[in-house]
């Protein structure tokens, strides 16, 4: 059976899997086992526990909460849910957790989503338009800006949309690499920055001394293009590959063990 | 020796917590996180006696501060998330605040907005963060130089510096120090000597409370002295910080409280819809707020058939198999 995935259509006979999965599993390969996962409830919770159940068994998650290492027999809806203070190696509050995600002895990967993100991995959570007057205002940055500081390197789950790929932020809540190069050591942030951007369409990586974001891989049934079409900045493809599509047991965990009531995955 | 009977004076119904110690432009900092452990009995007290121009300052707020907002008890907020996770990750009445120019409002991050508490409970007038460097958030104002003449109101929303001790490289941003009028927390117990025991997690509480001229806590059960003395390690304030203590059961209600109940997804939904119309939310506030002048009241009309529903596993500290969609 050929295995892609098309606009999110699963009606067409052809497709095993949903972007959702396909962005869950795509960001939990980028997961060392042995790191320290700040993670938000969305698909980041799902990429996080299947991780940390194929590859990554000594990984650790953590909220900003408080809850360090929980044992999520069902999936938090919130991180302040009370899920993510059940099992756990230890309950505390948002300074301990941040002085966590900013530990100088651990290796921390923050999960975060946005409503904009720039070429240098900067991104929107806060609003659309002017500050002052906004168009859309949207939730602020709660612990975002606070881990895109701090933390060993970020990992963005992003919608792949020209309105959301854009130029300039209209407000830049969390520091990617700023204006690239060095500027973001230059500007106090010794550490971190955004490694991927895992999208519906594919996943981006940046450039090591430009700091610009390139295409490193698209999904299978996701042509160059579609992407082209969705991004509002010019994007270097040509290091781009297709994917490997999720394995069976990866599906099979995300789907039974993780998510059995599709409560992310839709 | 002190006797079981050191709360008295304290002790007290939501009303005259409220009318005591909660006055019309109060700066407020509100307990609990998105959807866990908002102190909503207070905050149903605050709406029925119609408190104006409150000016919040929130980590990461969800259902009281869109109540307070909804109901037009909000001038300004200084504030860093209003959502309510997955039920609405943008609080609705927030954002159609912040869109329509209703309150004024400024914003920091969760770790900025918790370290300006624990400033203010330390007793310095900044503290400094390496979070926010070459953001927006250094970056924009939100209030107007008029606005920032207001009481308890920084003059200034942070300023960066060098570190002085070393390295022209090394910077660092200051954030002015936060002291409330009234912090406002819900807690699991409190014991009859009046310290107050937290289950789960903190969030940013015990800060906003030793950071706060005065502080409300209602909580689900008032136990014995002996009971909250014999662990000790357990509690999060002592009696002499706690200037009111209400007993609510439920008092969190429909957001969640560790060990005693789940959040109440039904309510939650409930409160997206109607949040989104003006002329539903209107009756919403009729129906669940003016409309039960008591907490007894509203928990009867919430229902046992609920109560029961979201009641959490003592061990967990949730709902298992509650249905959350």
């Amino acid at each position: 059976m050929h295995r892609g995935w098309t606009e999110g259509k699963e009606d067409q006979g052809m497709v095993a899997y949903t972007a959702r999965e396909m962005m869950a599993i795509s960001a939990g390969r980028f997961i060392k086992d042995g790191d320290i996962l700040f993670a938000g409830t969305g698909v980041s919770m799902l990429a996080a526990t299947v991780a940390k159940r194929i590859h990554a068994p000594k990984s650790v998650v953590f909220f900003e909460t408080g809850g360090i290492d929980p044992s999520l027999d069902e999936l938090p809806m919130a991180v302040s849910d009370p899920r993510v203070m059940s099992g756990t190696s230890v309950n505390s509050g948002l300074i301990d957790a941040f002085s966590i995600v900013g530990h100088r002895k651990l290796h921390t990967i923050a999960f975060l989503g946005a409503a904009q993100i720039d070429r240098f991995g900067n991104i929107n959570s806060t609003c659309i338009g002017d500050y002052h007057k906004p168009d859309v205002r949207f939730c602020g940055s709660g612990g975002a800006c606070d881990a895109a500081s701090l933390a060993s390197g970020v990992i963005i789950f992003m919608q792949h949309e020209k309105k959301k790929f854009v130029k300039k932020v209209d407000y830049l809540t969390s520091p990617g690499w700023l204006e690239g190069r060095n500027s973001r050591k230059k500007a106090g942030l010794p550490r971190g920055g955004p490694i991927a951007v895992v999208t519906n369409l594919g996943v981006m990586n940046f450039h090591e001394k430009t700091r610009e974001m390139y295409l490193a891989e698209y999904y299978p049934g996701v042509t160059l293009d579609q992407i082209r079409k969705h991004t509002g900045f010019e994007m270097d493809m040509s290091k781009a590959v297709e994917s490997v599509p999720p394995t069976d047991e990866e599906l099979r965990i995300l789907r039974e063990e993780v998510d059995p009531q599709r409560l992310i995955l839709g | 020796m002190t006797s079981h009977t050191d709360i008295e004076n304290k002790l007290m119904t939501p009303k005259e917590a409220v009318r005591k110690f909660l006055k019309d432009g109060a700066q407020v900092a509100i307990g609990g996180f998105t959807i866990n452990r908002n102190p909503m009995g207070i905050v149903y007290e605050i709406i029925r006696q119609r408190r104006r121009n409150l000016h919040l300052v929130c980590h990461s707020n969800g259902q009281a501060l869109d109540l307070l907002i909804g109901a037009g008890c909000v001038m300004k907020v200084e504030i860093a998330y209003g959502g309510n996770g997955r039920f609405a990750p943008t609080c609705i009445r927030f954002r159609k605040a912040i869109e329509n120019g209703e309150i004024a409002f400024e914003d920091y991050s969760n770790y900025q907005m918790s370290l300006r508490f624990l400033a203010g409970a330390l007793g310095i007038p900044f503290i400094p963060t390496k979070s926010g460097l070459g953001t927006s958030l250094l970056r924009l104002q939100g209030f107007s130089r008029e606005q920032r003449k207001a009481r308890k109101t920084a003059r200034k929303k942070c300023v960066t510096l060098q570190n002085p001790f070393n390295g022209k490289q090394d910077k660092v941003i200051l954030l002015p120090a936060l002291n409330p009028d009234v912090a406002l927390l819900h807690a699991q117990y409190v014991g009859e000597d009046g310290t107050v025991r937290i289950k789960g997690l903190t969030f940013a509480d015990i800060e906003q409370a030793k950071a706060a001229d005065c502080v409300i806590v209602t909580c689900e059960e008032i136990i014995p002295r002996s009971v909250i003395r014999a662990d000790p390690d357990q509690n999060a304030l002592p009696p002499f910080l706690v200037d009111a203590v209400v007993r609510m059961p439920y008092g969190a209600h429909p957001t969640a409280c560790g060990y005693f109940y789940d959040y109440d997804p039904s309510h939650l939904n409930m409160y997206r819809r109607a949040a989104k119309e003006d002329v539903l939310y209107k009756k919403y506030l009729k129906e669940w707020v003016h409309g039960v002048p008591s907490h007894e009241e509203y928990l009867d009309k919430v229902g046992t058939e609920t109560l029961a529903k979201i009641k959490a596993d003592p061990a967990l500290g949730y709902a298992p198999g509650l249905d959350r969609r």
